[in-house]
């Protein structure tokens, strides 16, 4: 019997022959990711921002924005977001989506705010399409402010709280690129007070 | 694909010069090729003489301060706010940074790569044009070599210059002044101008200026019997009128006044006196319209008809203050200058403030500063520290009497606030019930503090004892007085507690003349300036003024000098500790205003040499007053 030996796709292959170079100086990608809810399983993605610091710089032409095409629809969740079912928004099904973000993150270090929802939002995106796990490294900023604070790590913070903590300006919030912005503001404060 | 973030950003810039002056898809596409860099406080974007960086800078928040080094010091230049730009000079000039760019504070900075920008430039006449003005009037400082060797006043030729152009703007004065016809009575005419409150009234006919009727028409007419009270107005006045044009500069205005030897311009609309009168300049509109000079910003205080406009007197006292420090003015009289115009906003506040209720106050009162307010020592904008005393009241009123003044209390802190004072974080305030009662519970309130010198009532002691009459009916803060004096009279347990208190913080040198750091905390390896240099200054001359009977001089400098007089034996080490207060107080002045804070934690590192020597000398005569002040009161045994 002869096995079916299922075709890995381009992108695929070369998303994961970019972990075999290393990157100097040193690329990290922060990322938020808006969804029709908080269930990994059953809700979907709407949209991801993400934008690429360097060299403790957030470098503003290295930024991605896409809004995601999506059968799956929740009335409930349009308020936090703003995202409409029919918006004016360019999309892209979901499967162009994970092509250009993998196409855009690389190798980089990954990092968003409770990034394990956002990690396993791309995860469960990459499964149905029957591809593997995202293999970055990822670091999340309330882990991080919680290692500045010497808090038990079970304790969560909101970015909300942490933007008044760190007095960033809450604008475009609910927004993918605006709370990666927010974010990305976030990690260079706290990178450089844990001097990472 | 949009970008967010750029759209963001370019929103940002587009509020400030010269952006403003760009096309938004323009700026959008300048604000795509940023990258954003956050400083920590004291974090360094560029060093002086460093080679140029591909991107010039824009201050997101926070600020930037530029200086210039001069052997060991740091002068500050120039600080940038948000929205301004630095570091854009070097591209145009081609040479390296002239200056340090260092972090006042948490900063986010807009890097905006000089490739991308120098074609909006090129092609813009309007970005052209802001940047050659910024650059050429750059150009008189502050790296002129006819102003080398005189660092310390390069902030003095920036107001200079900023005085200059001031001088040349626009003057601001009434417009639609108020008029009368050359047929009414003087009489209705001086009493328009006395419950007006103003000092001239243009005469008309049919809209035009046909003369002015001045204070000094009435003083040498009218009050010398010259002319009777009742003819009419057009046979005193001065006749004509000097007319001049609308958007007269200063300059202008102070010309004509001077050629015409009058006090007062009338505006028409085409500076004939054939054209409808518009407005009226007064000297005092170009006296206030020159500078921020001491007396100005009290006449404007007293002026002021909003809170905003108290903010903006106290804004250009900081102005000031930074202006006679660096002229090396002497610090006490600095300090009595901003402690009239810091009462004087405050006085103009509770007029305010009173005119906001419903009622006039019920009963007669006082509100008094305490602390260093009430020293005048507040060079820096620090938290308020207040209090009110209102007159005893029958029984029945005193809730009522007492909740009104506490609710006018809360409007004037609410207001102080709002000009810049921070709130006291110990709610040392008036608006406190605590702080707020009639003379008979304040006179209880200090002998009891004077009577049980707990360690909080010596702490209350060392606040509460030095007050200043701010408004009001001063005779109510006489009669705490006559309460302090008295009770503490040969007092010695009490003396012995203050004393004991006076103690607690000993000069800050170590065994081998070493500064003693902060050892731990957020101020780490800082010095303590306040703690360790003024508080033992302070609380030494309150001590030994309280003792010798020395009333109303609650400035610690002048405590010491005013002992000096009455001990003559003593006299040296007095002279020397009035001295030092007033060094320390400048170290910490500088320090707050370099900073933006309050200045209390002085870092050791950034002290010239000649610097740490002034600061320790400055410690000695601490050991010698206390050396004095353990004999005196016996406090070997005490504690």
């Amino acid at each position: 019997m002869k096995k079916i030996q299922k075709e890995t796709p381009k992108f695929w292959e070369n998303y994961l022959a970019g972990f075999h170079t290393q990157d100097s100086p040193k690329r990290y990608v922060v990322f938020d990711c808006e969804t029709t809810g908080l269930d990994i399983k059953k809700d979907r993605i709407l949209s991801i921002g993400a934008v690429a610091i360097v060299e403790n710089q957030i470098k503003v032409p290295d930024s991605l924005n896409i809004f995601v095409q999506q059968d799956f629809f929740k009335a409930e969740s349009v308020p936090i977001h703003g995202i409409l079912k029919e918006g004016q928004e360019e999309k892209v099904v979901e499967a162009e989506a994970i092509i250009q973000f993998l196409d855009y993150i690389k190798n980089a270090t990954l990092v968003a705010h409770h990034a394990n929802f956002d990690i396993e939002m791309i995860n469960q995106a990459l499964h149905r399409l029957e591809l593997g796990r995202l293999k970055n490294q990822y670091m999340d900023t309330d882990i991080m402010y919680q290692k500045l604070k010497y808090y038990p790590e079970d304790q969560h913070t909101s970015l909300d709280e942490l933007c008044d903590v760190f007095k960033i300006k809450k604008s475009d919030r609910h927004t993918a690129s605006g709370d990666a912005f927010i974010t990305a503001l976030l990690f260079l404060k706290l990178k450089q007070k844990l001097d990472i | 694909m949009k970008n967010p973030i750029a759209e963001r950003i370019a929103d940002f810039l587009k509020q400030f010069h010269p952006f403003s002056e760009i096309g938004y898809t323009q700026l959008l596409e300048v604000a795509k090729s940023c990258s954003v860099l956050y400083l920590e406080k004291n974090q360094i974007l560029f060093h002086v003489s460093d080679a140029i960086h591909d991107s010039f800078y824009v201050v997101a928040s926070g600020a930037v301060g530029l200086s210039v080094s001069s052997d060991t010091d740091d002068v500050l230049i120039d600080k940038c706010d948000e929205g301004d730009i630095l570091g854009l000079r070097p591209f145009f000039a081609k040479d390296n940074y002239l200056m340090t760019a260092k972090a006042r504070e948490e900063s986010i900075v807009y890097a905006i790569p000089i490739e991308v920008f120098r074609p909006v430039v090129m092609h813009n006449s309007g970005v052209l044009d802001f940047l050659l003005q910024s650059f050429a009037s750059n150009t008189r400082n502050p790296m002129d070599k006819n102003h080398k060797g005189k660092l310390i006043s390069e902030n003095v030729i920036y107001d200079e210059q900023k005085n200059e152009i001031q001088y040349y703007q626009p003057i601001h004065y009434t417009k639609n002044p108020i008029t009368a016809s050359a047929s009414d009575i003087v009489k209705y005419v001086a009493q328009t101008m006395a419950s007006r409150k103003i000092g001239s009234i243009i005469i008309h006919e049919d809209r035009l200026p046909v003369g002015i009727v001045t204070d000094k028409d009435l003083r040498s007419k009218i009050a010398t019997g010259l002319f009777p009270i009742d003819i009419t107005v057009n046979q005193i006045m001065s006749a004509p009128v000097i007319t001049v044009p609308e958007n007269l500069s200063i300059a202008e205005a102070q010309m004509m006044m001077l050629k015409h030897n009058v006090g007062h311009l009338c505006v028409t609309k085409d500076g004939s006196n054939q054209t409808e009168i518009t407005g009226i300049i007064s000297e005092h509109d170009v006296v206030v319209a020159q500078a921020n000079n001491p007396g100005v910003l009290l006449r404007q205080s007293r002026r002021a008809e909003k809170t905003s406009d108290l903010k903006i007197i106290r804004e250009k006292l900081a102005d000031l203050i930074q202006n006679s420090i660096d002229k090396n003015i002497p610090i006490q009289h600095i300090c009595s200058l901003t402690g009239e115009i810091n009462n004087a906003i405050l006085e103009r506040l509770i007029t305010l403030s009173i005119a906001k209720m419903d009622t006039p106050p019920p009963a007669k009162f006082a509100w008094f500063n305490i602390g260093s307010q009430g020293r005048k020592e507040q060079l820096l904008l620090t938290d308020q520290d207040n209090a009110l005393v209102f007159e005893d009241v029958e029984d029945e009123r005193y809730e009522e009497v007492k909740a009104y003044f506490l609710s006018l209390a809360k409007k004037v802190t609410k207001g102080l606030n709002k000009i810049g004072y921070a709130y006291c974080p110990a709610d040392m305030m008036a608006s406190n019930p605590l702080w707020c009662k009639s003379i008979s519970d304040w006179k209880n309130q200090f002998k009891g503090w004077i009577q049980n010198p707990g360690e909080r009532g010596i702490l209350m002691c060392t606040i509460f004892f030095d007050y200043d009459f701010v408004y009001g009916e001063e005779s109510l803060i006489n009669e705490i007085s006559d309460v302090v004096f008295g009770e503490t009279e040969n007092n010695d347990l009490f003396f012995a507690y203050l004393g004991a208190d006076a103690l607690k913080n000993p000069a800050p040198l170590g065994f081998f003349r070493q500064f003693l750091v902060e050892n731990d905390g957020e101020h780490k390896d800082t010095f303590d300036i306040k703690a360790r240099g003024l508080v033992p200054l302070v609380d030494a001359a309150r001590l030994l003024a309280i003792q010798c009977r020395i009333r109303n001089n609650d400035n610690t400098a002048f405590r010491f000098m005013k002992l000096a007089e009455k001990e003559p034996q003593n006299a040296a080490v007095y002279e020397a500790c009035s001295e030092a207060f007033l060094v320390l107080l400048r170290f910490r002045t500088e320090e707050g205003l370099r900073n933006g804070n309050d200045g209390r934690y002085l870092s050791l590192k950034e002290l010239s040499k000649l610097d740490k020597v002034k600061l320790k000398n400055a410690f000695q005569p601490i050991s010698e007053i206390q050396e004095i002040i353990k004999n005196r009161f016996q406090l070997t045994y005490f504690t």
